[in-house]
């Protein structure tokens, strides 16, 4: 870890100010993953300005849907009855218990790690991401691999995510990190069926192809003989394209099957 | 019966200072003064170093001092030392290219060792390290088993042509030439043993400290065998005379054979500390472990069985290359050839037999002894060819056991691979494993999952494995440079206690509680009295350490040894004081009593007069402490029958371990609780290996793929299923306590267990580890 300055902030504003006055500063949720990436000297911000006290944790639930405040832990989200199962479900299968005791909802949709699972939530639910700056829907927040709409500076604040008839996550963990090797989101959204994919591209991504299937019959069987081309998906030691390929359909069709 | 002897499941005794967070380990341990060394390292497979320019670093603030290998050299330390010199083929003796501490002039793997910088604080350690000018050329690389011998391969070391360090065979070629000519049938595997990264919970470690006032160096290391790195590292690295020289192993947390070897960063400590006479300390992070820990198994092998028309072995050929890394570690080839080869029979009355193993230098980290050394490998490659012979000859896989097992009545039976097992009885094992596992009501059980959509299936491990390593003439004859006896001191202490000295060292096996229970249980002193000490060169006597399975049935041995020594003299200071003939004393339950009265005294007492020696017998010495070493006569061979039973998803690979059976015979047990642990732990080990991990380098840069657990898959809890344990024991014929050591026998036997039901469950011939899910995900769609 090289050296930085290391201060607390007290409200997003705050943090932005902070943020705004370092030479290169980053700002820090839950530090599951900044901390590792500072340990092995991959990053090395001038300041590291804390979220932990600026207020921004907490989940709203009302008529609409429930509001997750970005520094709340997967742990809070896991365990909160206001929100909704499919989502508490990706929570609960995020890393261990002390990932989820730290890590953050803010952090790990800012981070967008291709094989990271809320961001299929948020896609899947059609959630809206609020900053410091401005209102964006999911649709247009996961941008490519570890880049978001985000622009420097900003600062999420909260998530939104709608109320859904029918969803449910189901993920294949990748066996040594326990990321997704591949996570279908289903849901019956507000707005129709959407159908998210985490962990086979450069980032979480709707499935069209899917949405179309499932729309006409929401069933398993609805999926039956469509295949994912693979020439674009992430192959690695743990899992060729052709392998995850196939996983997108699977879990896909266990995900409706759970959403019932 | 004393209580809390041999054969109590006694909670264990370390485990208070473990689990309250008491536990002294290399990197709690901080002496005054103290400096902190980083080590650079080659970031490229294979590289010519053209020149090094370290003033920068040397400027940096806080660096009190930077070296490069040309230091040591110039203080004459020496090289890292390969402790194995085998005879192979036309007698030609294992080519050992030398090793610098530091690497001059060529880098041979990502993590080779080649600047030490020392500062007062890690951190400015690692500031001044990324200050270090390196200019390299890189020069194509090989990691790979198989083609790294290919014409045309870069080339590691001038002194070994075409990377092979070793040719060796063993065995007689023309006589399973003739089995295969006169065969029934012939079957035939070609299987990788998958690379292993150890992973010991706690990193590597050092802390270097030298005393001007006494001339001596401290090293504290993660150590397996304390007194072995300080042989190594005077003898051959002239760090210092071994009397000048104390390593303390203090709490080890986990060694796995990657603790056993003297290590670069190990050797700077301890050097260094004399240099800048200041203590040094290292300790690796799990990036550098990854890198540079020496690796395990690690080979490409053909193996093929000739069979009757009764499916009867009439002959066995193998052809392997054993992967070394690029520098011969300190056991090294004696792994792939004699620790493997030696156990090619397996439980089975094959009486022909030959192994051609070629050791291959490759740009990977050096590959040395790791959980099981070379019986893993062994075992895999056999019972993978046992039950891909029984598929050959249309027989069931137990059966094809039956036919060949060596009967129990044929002990001790002499093998065509130099190994005479001295006992076991193979048959009981298998009918009780399949019994426990219902193996009768497997095909059931498969149905009922096929209606689910699952692949189940049932395999077998009927393994054996050479432990208490080792009598040291064998081995010595055979090119290993040490002895392998062990030691004992048993030292009663004046006011009754006693402590126990143990060349043998425990980093997690439970040797605090064991050993404990062998002196309870020989000498009636209450366990609580019972201290014993080891991984300190300076507290105990010369011992070999921990690794083989060897610290119970050698360093076990050793103590019962002093024991009985003790009780000896004990019998002549009671006849004294109770006006006895010594012959006429017995000892029994910690007291020595005149034989048909009741006059007697506790060993106790006989200590204090011991040591109060006011009333004593003529001639003899006051004291009660006494020390033995005991070199066995054989090694110990234990063996059984796993059974496992798993469930594959078709659509996703998943597997799922749904019963697995563990039949061993370990002879006595002496701790059942601590044994039932060293089974979970094996077979873990074994089970990671078989589905979980895999050591990866890239082909092309050579590159360590898989460098962190994000990408290493280490077995977790909820991998494994609840394991079904249970014994079979026999009596050995040389182990004086019974006992046969059990702590590699789930590495050993688990993976083909695994893979044995897994091609079952695929009705396929044969599947390398690990098993993936995409794997098995291919070989699922493939069957249909
Ligand atoms: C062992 C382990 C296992 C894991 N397993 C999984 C898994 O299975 N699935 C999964 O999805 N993830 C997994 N993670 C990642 C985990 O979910 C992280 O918590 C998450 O990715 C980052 O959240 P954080 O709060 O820790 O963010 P931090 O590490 O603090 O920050 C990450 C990045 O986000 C930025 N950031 C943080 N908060 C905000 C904000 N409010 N606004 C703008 N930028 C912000 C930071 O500047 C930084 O660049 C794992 C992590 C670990 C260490």
């Amino acid at each position: 870890m090289y050296d930085f300055n290391f201060h607390s902030a007290s409200s997003a504003h705050d943090a932005a100010a902070k943020l705004a006055a370092s030479d290169d500063g980053s700002v820090m949720a839950g530090g599951q993953t900044l901390i590792p990436v500072l340990k092995q000297r991959l990053a090395n911000p001038s300041d590291v300005i804390s979220l932990a006290g600026a207020g921004l944790s907490g989940i709203t639930k009302n008529g609409d849907g429930v509001t997750i405040g970005a520094t709340t832990t997967h742990a809070a989200v896991a365990g909160s009855g206001d929100v909704p199962a499919a989502l508490r479900s990706v929570a609960e299968g995020i890393g261990d218990a002390q990932v989820r005791n730290r890590g953050t909802l803010g952090g790990s949709i800012a981070n967008n790690d291709p094989a990271a699972d809320y961001p299929a939530a948020l896609l899947g639910l059609g959630a809206t991401i609020t900053t410091n700056q401005r209102d964006i829907a999911a649709d247009d927040f996961f941008t490519g691999l570890f880049e978001t709409a985000l622009n420097d500076g900003e600062i999420i604040k909260s998530v939104t995510f709608p109320n859904a008839t029918k969803a449910a996550y189901a993920k294949f963990p990748n066996p040594a990190s326990r990321f997704a090797m591949v996570g279908v989101f289903v849901a019956q959204a507000a707005d129709g069926v959407r159908v998210a994919v985490t962990g086979a591209t450069d980032c979480a991504h709707r499935g069209p192809k899917l949405e179309a299937a499932l729309s006409a019959n929401w069933s398993a069987s609805a999926l039956d003989g469509i295949t994912i081309p693979a020439d674009h998906l992430n192959s690695d030691i743990h899992g060729s394209a052709e392998y995850r390929a196939n996983l997108v359909i699977v879990m896909a069709k266990r995900a409706v099957e759970a959403a019932g | 019966m004393v209580e809390n002897g041999i054969g109590a499941s006694l909670k264990r005794k370390e485990d208070n200072r473990f689990l309250t967070g008491k536990g002294n380990y290399t990197d709690d341990i901080n002496r005054p003064g103290q400096t902190h060394v980083y080590i650079v390292r080659s970031p490229h497979a294979h590289a010519t170093i053209n020149s090094v320019d370290i003033s920068a670093a040397k400027a940096a603030p806080g660096v009190v001092a930077v070296y490069g290998g040309q230091d040591l050299i110039d203080d004459a330390v020496g090289g890292l030392v390969c402790g194995a010199s085998v005879t192979g083929k036309g007698g030609e003796v294992n080519k050992t290219p030398p090793r610098n501490v530091l690497t001059i002039d060529k880098a041979r793997f990502v993590g080779d060792p080649i600047i030490a910088v020392i500062a007062e604080t890690l951190a400015q350690a690692k500031d001044a390290a990324e200050l270090v000018e390196i200019d390299y050329t890189e020069l194509p690389s090989t990691v790979s088993t198989a083609n790294s011998d290919a014409d045309g391969a870069p080339q590691l070391h001038e002194e070994c042509p075409n990377n092979v360090a070793l040719d060796w065979e063993l065995g007689d070629k023309a006589a399973v030439d003739a089995a295969f000519a006169a065969a029934h049938k012939t079957a035939k595997v070609e299987l990788i043993n998958n690379r292993m990264v150890t992973n010991a919970m706690e990193p590597r470690a050092a802390v270097g400290e030298y005393n001007s006032g006494t001339d001596e160096i401290t090293l504290y290391v993660t150590s397996q065998n304390p007194h072995v790195h300080r042989l190594v590292m005077s003898a051959f690295m002239n760090i210092a005379p071994e009397h000048k020289f104390r390593v303390v192993a203090p709490d080890v947390g986990g060694g796995f054979g990657s603790k056993i070897f003297t290590y670069n960063e190990e050797a700077i400590c301890a050097w260094a500390a004399k240099k800048i006479n200041r203590p040094v300390k290292w300790t690796s992070d799990r990036s550098e472990g990854f890198m540079s820990d020496a690796h395990g198994r690690d080979h490409v092998s053909t193996a093929e069985m000739a069979l009757d028309a009764d499916g009867k072995f009439l002959g066995m050929r193998v052809n392997s290359k054993g992967n070394m890394g690029a520098y011969l570690q300190l056991f090294s080839v004696s792994i792939p050839t004699l620790f493997h080869g030696f156990l090619l029979a397996g439980q089975y009355t094959t009486p022909a037999i030959y192994l051609e193993m070629r050791c291959v230098m490759t740009n990977t980290a050096p590959v040395d002894a790791a959980r099981g050394a070379g019986r893993p490998e062994a075992t895999y490659l056999l019972e993978r060819l046992v039950d891909v012979s029984a598929r050959e000859m249309g027989l069931d896989p137990a059966e094809i056991r039956r036919r060949n097992f060596i009967k129990a009545d044929q002990m001790p039976y002499q093998t065509p691979v130099v190994q005479c097992y001295d006992s076991g009885d193979y048959h009981a094992s298998l009918d009780k494993a399949l019994g426990m596992s219902d193996y009768d009501g497997f095909s059931a059980r498969q149905a009922e999952a096929k209606g689910r959509g699952k692949l189940r299936g049932i395999g077998l491990s009927s393994y054996i494995e050479a432990c208490g390593v080792a009598p040291s003439a064998a081995v010595g004859s055979l090119g290993v440079g040490v002895g392998l006896w062990e030691s004992a001191q048993v030292r009663f202490n004046p006011t009754g206690g006693v402590t126990v000295f143990t060349g043998t060292h425990s980093h997690g096996q439970g040797h605090e509680t064991a050993f404990a229970q062998l002196v309870t249980d020989r000498l009636g002193v209450p366990v609580e009295q019972v201290e014993v000490v080891h991984g300190d060169t300076d507290k105990g006597q010369f011992g070999m350490g921990t690794y083989g399975s060897r610290s119970l049935p050698v360093g076990g041995v050793a103590i019962v040894n002093a024991c009985d020594k003790i009780i000896a003299k004990g019998k002549k200071i009671a006849a004294h004081t109770l006006e006895a003939s010594e012959d006429d004393i017995e000892f029994g339950e910690g007291n020595f009593t005149v034989a048909g009265t009741d006059k007697t005294m506790n060993i106790a007492e006989v200590a204090f007069t011991a040591y109060v020696p006011h009333n004593y017998p003529e001639g003899v010495e006051p004291g009660l402490d006494e020390i033995a070493f005991f070199d066995p006569l054989n090694f110990s061979f234990p063996a059984g029958a796993h059974v496992c039973e798993v469930e594959i998803d078709p659509d996703t690979g998943t597997l799922e371990i749904v019963n697995y059976t563990a039949i061993d015979d370990f002879g006595v047990l002496v701790n059942p609780m601590i044994v039932e642990g060293q089974v979970h732990g094996g077979l873990a080990h074994g089970i990671g290996q078989a589905l979980l991990e895999g050591c990866v380098y890239d082909e092309d840069s050579g590159q360590l793929v898989s460098g962190s657990f994000m990408d290493y898959c280490m077995p977790r809890a909820d991998n494994l299923p609840s394991f079904n344990v249970d014994y079979c024991p026999t009596v050995p014929l040389h182990n004086p306590l019974g006992v046969k050591g059990c702590g590699e026998a789930g590495a050993i036997a688990a993976p083909p267990a695994v893979i044995n039901a897994i091609v079952n469950a695929l009705d396929i011939k044969h599947l390398d580890m690990p098993a993936t899910p995409e794997k098995l995900w291919r070989a699922a769609q493939a069957a249909g």
